[in-house]
């Protein structure tokens, strides 16, 4: 099966020559969920508008399948105050794919907020909007940039087995840049890690946390708590987890994601 | 009926129908200024189509494209903010069409009107052409109607939903060239962008999704030119005066009685 995404020797610079990203190489697959890690800066979201077509590359070739449909979820949407709009009219503007399939608007606990005005969306209905949004288009590669953002420890536990539900009933590939190290080992299947535009390391997630560069980024001993987040992806929802630094805005992956 | 006041009528008519949609459009983008500078540059078309025999509505949309098409390029690049590159160019093409006219004004010749709107200078044939012009742009805009809008909420969702936001984007300006070039018999080069704005602003306190507002917009445009070429007519004013202030006065009772209407509409 070829490659729904391929990036070869990709390189994007900035005007004043600064180095976004450097050589980097990708296949993406369909049905794999690759996550983007690494720290601020590294270059995880300008790798994500690459793919998506949104940032021009200064080198390299970005391959994409023809006629791929990408969902693109940004990190947030500023509408202009000026247009009135619904959530649900926003949705459906220029779709193409015809009925709203039942999964997005149900599993995401959206349904109370079509007929809202875009512009009374909270943060985070927003981003579930904007999910819903590009499932709604059918998408054959989901690119999700920091979607868990804020979001507390159960409603991230909620989100992954979101994304893998997604996977598994629309075949999509996905591609998510997150900060959320221990889900990401436990629910994706390869990780690619950024430093400085460069790409540190990458693999399946248990190479990948036994890396020398992936240790001296996030610190050894992210297996340990890797062990037990597995443990809680496995489908518990009773996840007892100590204090941790996050926010508490228990909202993204939706209340009704049971089972 | 007079059969100047019909024509003025049936011209400004189909300007407001045509200028409500393109309005909102400026006011959700924030485009104002750019109108503007498009405007202006309309007076540059007018001293080249008395120098050069081109029809003028022909003129002012050339030169109103070539504006607009320059001014996206420039926008591109960031050296300069966009309210300077756009100051520039509005008030270069103006003051260049200004002495280009000085140079070729016949005597006899009124440029005045093409500042504030001569609505004694509308012949059928001008409605004709507008009537014309009405149907292909408002075509045009019902045609790609979603696609705009997404660009207007975001032009990167849009953009990655395989949307050419750079076609589009020239549809667009091309259509507000024509608006322009529709507009400036009726209102004048300096008010154009009222009548592009105030009805759409105006529009907006009532209007529950984008469509909505394009039709109230059209509405109240017409209404506006309906008020003012009656006031214009019944005192012996200037039309294109008459007809921003009656769209002002819309605007401004829009606001005093939305706001308590908006209350009733939403009780918490």
């Amino acid at each position: 099966m070829s490659s729904l995404l391929t990036l070869r020797n990709t390189a994007v610079t900035t005007d004043t020559g600064g180095q976004l990203l450097q050589n980097v190489n990708l296949a993406v697959e369909p049905g794999q969920i690759i996550s983007v890690i690494g720290p601020n800066g590294a270059g995880k979201s300008t790798l994500i508008r690459v793919m998506a077509g949104l940032q021009k590359t200064t080198l390299g070739e970005v391959e994409t399948r023809s006629s791929l449909r990408i969902g693109y979820v940004p990190q947030k949407l500023v509408a202009p105050a000026t247009l009135p709009i619904t959530t649900q009219a926003f949705m459906q503007l220029h779709n193409r794919h015809g009925a709203t399939s039942d999964l997005p608007l149900a599993t995401l606990g959206i349904e109370s907020l079509l007929n809202k005005p875009l512009l009374a969306l909270s943060g985070g209905e927003m981003r579930r909007v904007l999910l819903a949004r590009a499932l709604i288009r059918k998408p054959q590669l989901l690119l999700l940039d920091e979607p868990t953002a804020g979001v507390d420890l159960i409603g991230q536990v909620e989100f992954y087995q979101l994304l893998g539900k997604i996977r598994d009933e629309t075949g999509c590939a996905i591609v998510i840049v997150s900060h959320d190290l221990h889900f990401v080992m436990a629910a994706t299947d390869r990780v690619l890690c950024l430093d400085q535009g460069l790409v540190c390391c990458h693999g399946a997630p248990e190479e990948v946390s036994h890396h020398p560069e992936y240790q001296a980024l996030f610190g050894a001993g992210t297996e340990k708590a890797f062990a037990v987040f597995s443990h809680a992806m496995d489908g518990h929802q009773h996840v007892h987890v100590h204090a941790h630094p996050h926010g508490s805005d228990h909202i993204d992956a939706g209340e009704s994601v049971h089972g | 009926m007079d059969e100047l006041i019909i024509k003025a009528l049936l011209g400004g008519s189909l300007i407001a129908l045509f200028s409500g949609p393109m309005g909102c459009f400026v006011v959700w983008r924030q485009l104002a200024y750019f109108g503007d500078a498009l405007a202006h540059s309309a007076l540059l078309g007018v001293a080249l189509s008395l120098s050069t025999q081109l029809p003028t509505g022909v003129a002012v949309a050339l030169t109103s494209a070539a504006l607009a098409l320059m001014m996206l390029r420039l926008r591109q690049g960031n050296q300069l903010a966009d309210d300077t590159v756009l100051g520039i160019l509005s008030h270069g093409a103006l003051a260049l069409g200004l002495l280009i006219l000085a140079l070729f004004e016949p005597v006899t010749m009124n440029w005045m009107g093409y500042l504030f709107g001569d609505i004694l200078a509308i012949s059928w044939v001008d409605i004709g052409s507008a009537a014309l012009l009405a149907i292909v742009a408002l075509g045009l805009l019902s045609w790609h109607w979603q696609a705009l809008v997404l660009i207007a909420v975001d032009q990167e969702l849009a953009s990655v939903d395989g949307i050419s936001v750079v076609r589009m984007e020239l549809l667009f300006m091309l259509l507000l060239a024509m608006v322009i070039a529709l507009a400036i018999k009726i209102v004048g080069i300096l008010l154009i962008t009222a009548m592009l704005i105030i009805p759409a602003a105006t529009a907006r306190t009532f209007a529950r999704g984008p469509t909505q507002m394009a039709i109230l917009a059209s509405g109240i445009g017409i209404i506006s030119v309906w008020g003012g070429i009656g006031g214009a007519f019944q005192w012996d004013l200037p039309t294109g005066p008459a007809i921003v202030v009656t769209a002002l006065l819309l605007f401004l009772l829009a606001t005093l009685i939305g706001k308590p209407l908006a209350r009733i509409r939403v009780p918490n």
